[in-house]
């Protein structure tokens, strides 16, 4: 009986939805599905040649510590998260991010294939396997989802997502807002488009889940989630200035992490830890990120900004219906 | 409004299955409440806001004064469903397209173009200012600024 118990498996039925945010994500990411294959990485083999030899080693690096992020995501992370979720559609969007975060992975190898030889890609590889910072943020995560609470899981996860990525991402995005490896930069803003959408699902289900929690508990998640940042922040500092030393960028790439170590808190519900004046991040990045970012939009102000106001256009109703 | 006016009101947006309002901020906010909470910290006086429904089937609103509309932006893809259903359905009345003032939207960098364009696409087919523009649930500048802005309207 309870053996026969133990093996009934549950059909996922799609048709009885118990949270409409489960839908919403699956949806979201299929649209949003896409393979490395359809971007023209090919294209910036000329600008790769142009870079200096510092920045060429500072690319191979960038992209082999995002590459291990994306594989403990994929292989290990979005997997954890699978035995503690509430409902079947839980369970199936986190199979979608697991199987996404493998397609990042893969993606930075079609980087270095199109733009790099054998011995740099060996070579960078050797690099990540030997390197202390990146190393220990993979290890302060892994710990998590190797552990038995539930909530840490999606904690680390939150901040891996939402956080950990973005000293890698800095640079693609600085040498676009030059005009270089112009490509590649799409590539990873697809990926950027990604983590977005996993960042924000998981952190959601947190505190859905955190509801449920008497207020003691809440806390002590809340205490730990600002350790853990911290504890990972001190380690990105380190592997900053490692990493963007040789280019002088490390003090523009602290604003960037600090940054989106708010938006990772506010992923998970809590409100942002580094105060504003060291969140001004280089509008050129921010613009690279996002090009409707750096247009001043405060009507409120009335500094004679401008915006947003659009010519006559007759609005029929059913110009709405999607 | 005098009280006739208002029961008058009432029934006439009751036949459209609508529930009137005359809140000042008129917002959407999923359930993961981030765009909620941004409207908690504005700590506005009782009455001035007003929540669309969560679920599209539900009657929305009829706004009854002037107002600005604050959403969220649904990021991703090639920009369809930026605009929240609900909100859509919300602008699909005719009265509350004329009542509004402006907008204001949230979202996320990551979204390259798709940053906010829910708002982008209100103003364009209303005909209304893009007010401001935040990220996720708002930083203590934004919940000031925003705070201060609609004071200096209404």
């Amino acid at each position: 009986m309870t053996d026969q118990q133990h093996h009934l498996v549950e059909a996922i039925n799609w048709n009885r939805i118990q949270d409409e945010k489960d839908v919403e994500v699956w949806n979201r990411l299929v649209n949003n599905f896409w393979l490395p294959e359809k971007v023209p990485l090919s294209n910036d083999a000329q600008s790769w040649s142009n870079l200096t030899d510092d920045e060429r080693l500072l690319s191979m690096r960038v992209f082999t510590g995002l590459t291990l992020l994306d594989t403990i995501q994929g292989t290990v992370g979005a997997v954890s998260l699978i035995p503690d979720a509430i409902t079947p559609h839980e369970e199936a969007v986190y199979t979608n991010i697991a199987f996404m975060e493998s397609v990042h992975a893969k993606s930075y190898s079609s980087i270095f294939s199109t733009l790099a030889s054998t011995k740099e890609i060996d070579e960078a590889f050797r690099w990540s396997r030997e390197n202390t910072n990146l190393q220990r943020k993979a290890a302060l995560i892994v710990e998590r989802y190797d552990g038995e609470d539930p909530y840490k899981k999606k904690i680390a996860s939150t901040l891996l997502e939402s956080f950990l990525f973005y000293s890698g991402f800095y640079w693609p995005m600085y040498l676009s807002s030059h005009a270089r490896l112009t490509n590649t930069a799409d590539l990873i803003r697809l990926i950027i488009r990604d983590e977005a959408v996993h960042g924000y699902y998981i952190g959601y289900k947190y505190q859905r889940n955190l509801e449920t929690l008497p207020e003691e508990k809440r806390e002590e998640l809340k205490a730990f989630t600002y350790e853990l940042l911290f504890e990972l922040y001190e380690n990105e500092v380190e592997y900053t200035h490692a990493l963007y030393d040789s280019v002088g960028l490390a003090e523009d790439v602290k604003k960037f992490l600090h940054y989106n170590a708010n938006k990772a808190l506010m992923n998970l519900g809590y409100e942002a830890m580094f105060p504003a004046e060291t969140t001004n991040v280089n509008p050129a990045i921010l613009s690279a990120l996002s090009p409707n970012s750096d247009e001043n939009h405060d009507f409120f102000s009335g500094s004679g900004s401008s915006y947003v106001i659009g010519k006559a256009e007759n609005t029929e109703d059913d110009d709405w219906d999607f | 409004m005098t009280r006739g006016a208002d029961l008058h009101h009432i029934r006439s947006a009751a036949a459209q299955g609508l529930v009137p309002t005359d809140a000042r901020l008129i917002y959407f906010s999923s359930a993961s409440g981030y765009t909620h909470r941004f409207v908690q910290k504005l700590a506005l006086p009782e009455g001035q806001t007003a929540r669309l429904p969560l679920i599209t089937k539900e009657p929305t609103l009829e706004a009854t004064a002037p107002f600005v509309l604050l959403t969220p932006t649904y990021g991703g893809g090639d920009g369809k469903g930026a605009v929240p259903k609900q909100v859509i359905k919300f602008l699909n009345v005719e009265g509350n397209r004329r009542l509004l003032q402006g907008v204001i939207a949230s979202g996320n960098t990551n979204f390259n173009e798709g940053y906010c364009l829910a708002g982008y696409i209100i103003a364009r087919k209303c005909q209304v200012p893009l007010m401001y523009k935040f990220e996720l649930m708002g930083t203590s500048d934004d919940v000031t600024r925003v705070r201060e802005g609609l004071e200096g309207i209404f």
